[in-house]
This record gives structure tokens, sequence and C-alpha cells, in this order.
């Protein structure tokens, strides 16, 4: 019962925190309500039974991904002129049309999800949680996923050779014969 | 062991994915889009645990694994284009980028 209460918790902590981001105008305040929001969602994770998948949100999401954009914000120099033009950007006319048509979609996923009977003839109707641990995980990820993997790890070198490619300093009036060399 | 209906579990996963795509839809600054896409990938792999977690199988933390790689791959390029962006242009307007040429 506690669990279920802390469930809810940290599901509308995790709610919260991402309508937050979506509606700050300073970007390091909107990445300290997406970690918050990330470690939420880690605690969802380790109370549905899946500590491996919480130890890997906090490390690899709130850890590393979320670095990378602290990084990534300080390059940018934020500075009070772009907290000001956010502030020019973000009236209310321009938060009015989304917001109305994805609420309505909102509503129809809530519908569907609701009036899906399926939940209980399944008998699974209400989740007994147990734990899933790393070494299921694991003896999934090398057997049946090997593929998986490898094609997974050819996209994070794709996105490593990516990275360095695009963010690396401009060549400073350099001809074109030197560009190629 | 306690229990969660698995209904309340995918309205959470809805309410979370609508927030981000409102958050995609009518933001302007790149930086904010990104962060809104996290919040709609994050948003999938609950959707994943939770099924993982209803039919007592590894499957859906394998995907939420793979997931995870997506969204490292997804930010360090994307990322890495609005460094190249800000160096470019001085902001982070997507409006800037539909007068690039080439």
């Amino acid at each position: 019962m506690s669990g279920q209460i802390l469930f809810y918790v940290s599901g509308s902590i995790a709610l919260i925190a991402s309508l937050f981001v979506v509606t700050n105008k300073n970007a390091v305040h909107a990445l300290l309500y997406l970690v918050v929001s990330l470690l939420a969602l880690a605690m969802c994770f380790y109370l549905l039974g899946a500590p491996f998948a919480a130890a890997l949100q906090i490390i690899v999401y709130a850890g590393a991904i979320m670095v990378l954009f602290v990084f990534a914000v300080m390059i940018f120099n934020i500075n009070q002129t772009d907290i000001d033009r956010e502030k020019h950007w973000l009236t209310w006319q321009s938060w009015v049309g989304p917001t109305l048509l994805v609420l309505v979609l909102l509503g129809e996923i809530i519908f569907v999800i609701l009036s899906h009977n399926n939940w209980s003839t399944n008998s699974l109707s209400a989740t007994q949680i147990e734990l899933v641990d790393a070494r299921a995980v694991g003896t999934l990820l090398f057997g049946p996923y090997l593929l998986a993997v490898e094609i997974a790890s050819f996209l994070l070198l794709a996105g490593l050779v990516g990275g360095y490619h695009l963010a690396k300093e401009l060549p400073k009036k350099t001809t074109e014969q030197e560009g190629s060399q | 062991m306690m229990t969660i209906p698995i209904e309340h579990g995918f309205v959470l996963v809805a309410l979370l994915w609508v927030i981000g795509l409102v958050g995609l839809l009518s933001r302007k600054n790149t930086l904010f889009m990104l962060m809104s896409m996290e919040i709609m990938l994050n948003a999938g792999a609950l959707a994943f645990i939770l099924a993982g977690s209803l039919w007592q199988q590894a499957d859906g933390q394998v995907i939420y694994i793979l997931i995870l790689s997506i969204a490292a791959a997804e930010v360090g390029l994307g990322l890495a284009l609005l460094i190249r962006l800000r160096q470019h242009i001085g902001d982070l307007d997507i409006d800037q980028l539909d007068n690039m040429k080439g």
C-alpha cells in the first residue's frame, strides 16, 4: 500500500517537474527540473520492479546525458538577453493552439486506455509487482537481442563521430584546398 | 507486494508524453525542444517498463536500454548541431533555420 502511494507521489513529481521544464524561461532552471523529472521516473521504475532500469536511469540519463546538456548550455553562454527574448517569445498565444489540439489527443488516449477492458481478462488487471533483476535483462540482451545490441553500438558510434564532426571549431578563413586537406 | 492498476501507469505515460508534445510544438528555442523530446522519450521508456512489469518479462527493460542508447545518440548529435547553430546565427531560434541556404 505504501508503495502505491510512493508511485503516485513520484509520478506527480515527474509530471509537475516536466511542466516546469516546458514552461520555464531559463534554460539552466529547466535543465534542473528535467533532472528532477528523470529522478522521479527512476523512482517509478524501481517501484515497478525494475531496479536495474532505475539505476541506469540515474547513472546514464540523470548523470551522463544531463551533464552533456549542462556542458552544452555552458558553451551556449546563456545570458540575460536570451532569457528576456525567451519571455518575449513565450506569449500565451503561442500556447493556445498546440495545447488545445494536444488536449484533444490526450482525451482520446485516456479514453482508449480506460475503456480497454482486456486488462482484466488476462488476469493482470493490477500488476503484482515482482522483481525483474539485471541477470534476466543481461541474459536477454546477450541472447535473443544480440543483434539489437550491435545495432545500438553502431548507433552510438555514429553519434560519437557525428558529434565530433559537427561540434568541432570551424576552420577560420581557410580556402577550399586547405579545408579539404 | 503492492499493486498498481496498470491503467494509471499508462495514463501517467500519456500525460508525460502530452506535456513533452506541447513543449515541442509551442517553444521556439531549439534547446527547449530537445528537452521536450527527452520528456517524450522518457514517457515511451516508462511505457515499456510498465509493460515489462505487467507480463513479468525482462524484454521491457531490454527495450528501455535501447531507448537509452537512442536518447544518448540523439542528444549528442542534437547538441552538436545546436552548438554549430549558435556559432552561426548567435541564437537558438528554430525560425532562423528556414532561410538556411544549403
